[in-house]
């Protein structure tokens, strides 16, 4: 049954749950988080970029890192929902402990929503220091407006994912939505090439999905420029991750309380 | 302290529980009985307003259930079937993280751990991750975690399922605590020692329905006769046909056993006399058998 959900500020001690966790391991965890989207933009950036003139007006290294910003604050939430929340629902069983307590699934939902745009945040912060030091910015202050952006990728590929979360059997479930959702996005969205180099098609199909619209706010961002069409990029966001949440809370509540 | 009326669950066309009647006094432990499948989890899933029932009332400490769930759960603790521990964290952090789910703030959780660790025998574990403790060691952490915000009410889920007799034992000592402390206690179970040690008064349920209700003892004197003989052996058929109609009052072939119910256990040991070859067991009737005449012998999977 779908409804709005309810929420409250008891979604603080999930995410307190999942914080604690976490700093047990944070190193770890950061490096693990990190260095991936890290070598593979500084690597292309670099072994590539020299082999490219400017792509869309910039340097390569520059259009990567803005790309790489929207691409790792995806992949962060999106494995967070996944395999993360996946534990702690199915495997540990950790949901139903906390329900027992005077907690709501919605309660619950938000938490782990909301964990998984902390690590969001923690992973596009990442990139964006990258983008400080090597100097890939046009103007700083513009670039500080990459944080909301960030929280607002995180809200939408987090919401996203929890509707895999509640439907899914079992780990080996996920790698579906990563080949034929996360992985075509990455083609498609302008994360390693400009839109504009795709068939008309794709660039009609691009021009939907969410990880376009993550990439069409950073990237303005990263060269100084004020992005065009906000409202739109950012209620595309905010569209794609609160009706993931709203779907999401209803296929759990199949779940877990029948 | 909890009265349910009417309470009613179906999923699609089976139906759980079919109007559940149920009257739990303040300060007793309740015993839930039933064979795999009669509704008893559905039942406490029903009674800590997770799921919706189709039909009923419920009321918990004057609370309804479930419009005012979370309210209720306030004053509910439960001890789950199966072993729900946080793996990322120590026995202390157990405690502490699940009391904030009640809302409970950190001096409060911190001033009650040391009480709830000794409660569980665990003080010398404090600190341990959770996949070095025991079978019984977890039971009794989750009991603690069930006390840690002072419930009135403490819902067990076949609390001892997988312990051994030493850490059952022990778990039975904590309950006896908590019922002397005045805890209300309600427990399902399907070993019968365990509710008749335990409870004070039970219902047995099968089909998701109250078959019988009462404490132990007058439930096992109104539904059976005291005294039991099992026979086994060599020659069971033929005696079986020309003696047992005689000598027991009521009798039920199981398998390579007669379980013979009488009032007179002597009667039947005479008539035992001339075939040798035969091997009895003569014992007081108990709650199993109560169990086993009301809900069958079939095997529920």
């Amino acid at each position: 049954m779908i409804r709005l959900p309810r929420l409250s500020w008891r979604f603080v001690p999930v995410w307190q749950r999942n914080y604690l966790v976490w700093k047990k391991l944070a190193i770890p965890s950061i490096l693990g988080n990190l260095a991936d989207p890290m070598l593979y933009m500084l690597g292309l950036g670099f072994g590539l970029g020299s082999l490219l003139p400017d792509v869309a007006g910039m340097p390569y290294l520059t259009f990567l890192a803005a790309g790489t910003v929207a691409y790792s604050t995806m992949n962060a939430a999106t494995f967070e929902v996944l395999y993360s929340s996946f534990s702690r629902m199915h495997v540990q069983r950790t949901w139903d402990a906390i329900l027992n307590a005077p907690m709501t699934l919605d309660d619950v939902l938000f938490g782990e929503l909301m964990w998984a745009v902390s690590k969001s945040l923690l992973s596009g912060l990442a990139i964006l220091a990258v983008i400080w030091g090597l100097g890939l910015y046009g103007d700083f202050w513009l670039t500080l407006a990459i944080i909301p952006v960030v929280l607002l990728i995180g809200f939408c590929f987090g919401g996203m994912g929890l509707v895999m979360n509640a439907v899914s059997p079992s780990y080996d479930f996920f790698l579906y939505y990563f080949t034929l959702a996360i992985t075509p996005m990455v083609l498609l969205c302008g994360v390693f090439f400009p839109v504009s180099q795709l068939p008309p098609l794709l660039q009609a199909v691009s021009a939907w999905l969410p990880l376009t619209h993550a990439i069409d706010l950073a990237r303005p961002l990263v060269v100084g420029r004020v992005p065009d069409n906000i409202g739109l990029h950012v209620l595309a966001l905010l569209a794609y991750g609160s009706a993931g949440f709203v779907v999401a809370l209803a296929l759990t509540r199949r779940r877990l309380l029948r | 302290m909890l009265t349910v009326h009417g309470l009613t669950k179906r999923y699609g066309d089976a139906e759980v529980v079919r109007g559940l009647d149920l009257a739990v006094r303040r300060g007793e432990c309740f015993g839930l009985l039933g064979p795999n499948g009669a509704g008893k989890t559905t039942t406490l899933r029903l009674l800590l307003g997770l799921i919706e029932p189709d039909a009923g009332q419920i009321e918990l400490a004057g609370i309804p259930v479930p419009a005012r769930a979370r309210e209720a759960r306030m004053k509910i603790g439960v001890v789950p079937q199966m072993d729900n521990l946080d793996p990322d964290f120590s026995v202390r952090e157990n405690l502490v993280a699940y009391g904030r789910y009640f809302g409970m703030g950190r001096a409060e959780i911190t001033a009650r751990v040391p009480e709830l660790l000794d409660f569980a025998g665990l003080a010398h574990k404090a600190d341990a991750p959770i996949a070095q403790l025991s079978g019984g060691m977890k039971r009794r952490l989750t009991l603690a975690r069930a006390l840690v915000h002072d419930p009135d009410i403490l819902f067990l889920d076949e609390p001892t399922t997988g312990l051994d007799p030493q850490a059952r034992h022990l778990i039975w000592q904590g309950l006896r605590r908590l019922i002397a402390a005045g805890k209300t206690i309600v427990l399902t179970t399907h070993f019968m020692d365990e509710a008749e040690r335990l409870a004070d008064r039970l219902a047995i349920l099968d089909h998701g329905r109250v078959v019988a209700e009462g404490a132990p003892r007058a439930l096992i004197e109104s539904h059976i006769e005291p005294a039991v003989v099992e026979v086994y052996g060599d020659g069971l058929a033929d005696w079986t046909r020309e003696r047992a109609l005689a000598a027991c009052q009521r009798f039920e072939t199981v398998g390579e056993t007669l379980f013979c119910y009488t009032d007179d256990a002597q009667r039947v040991i005479d008539a035992l006399k001339p075939a040798p070859a035969l091997r009895y067991l003569h014992r007081p009737s108990n709650l199993e058998d109560v169990f086993l005449k009301l809900t069958g012998r079939d095997l529920r999977d």
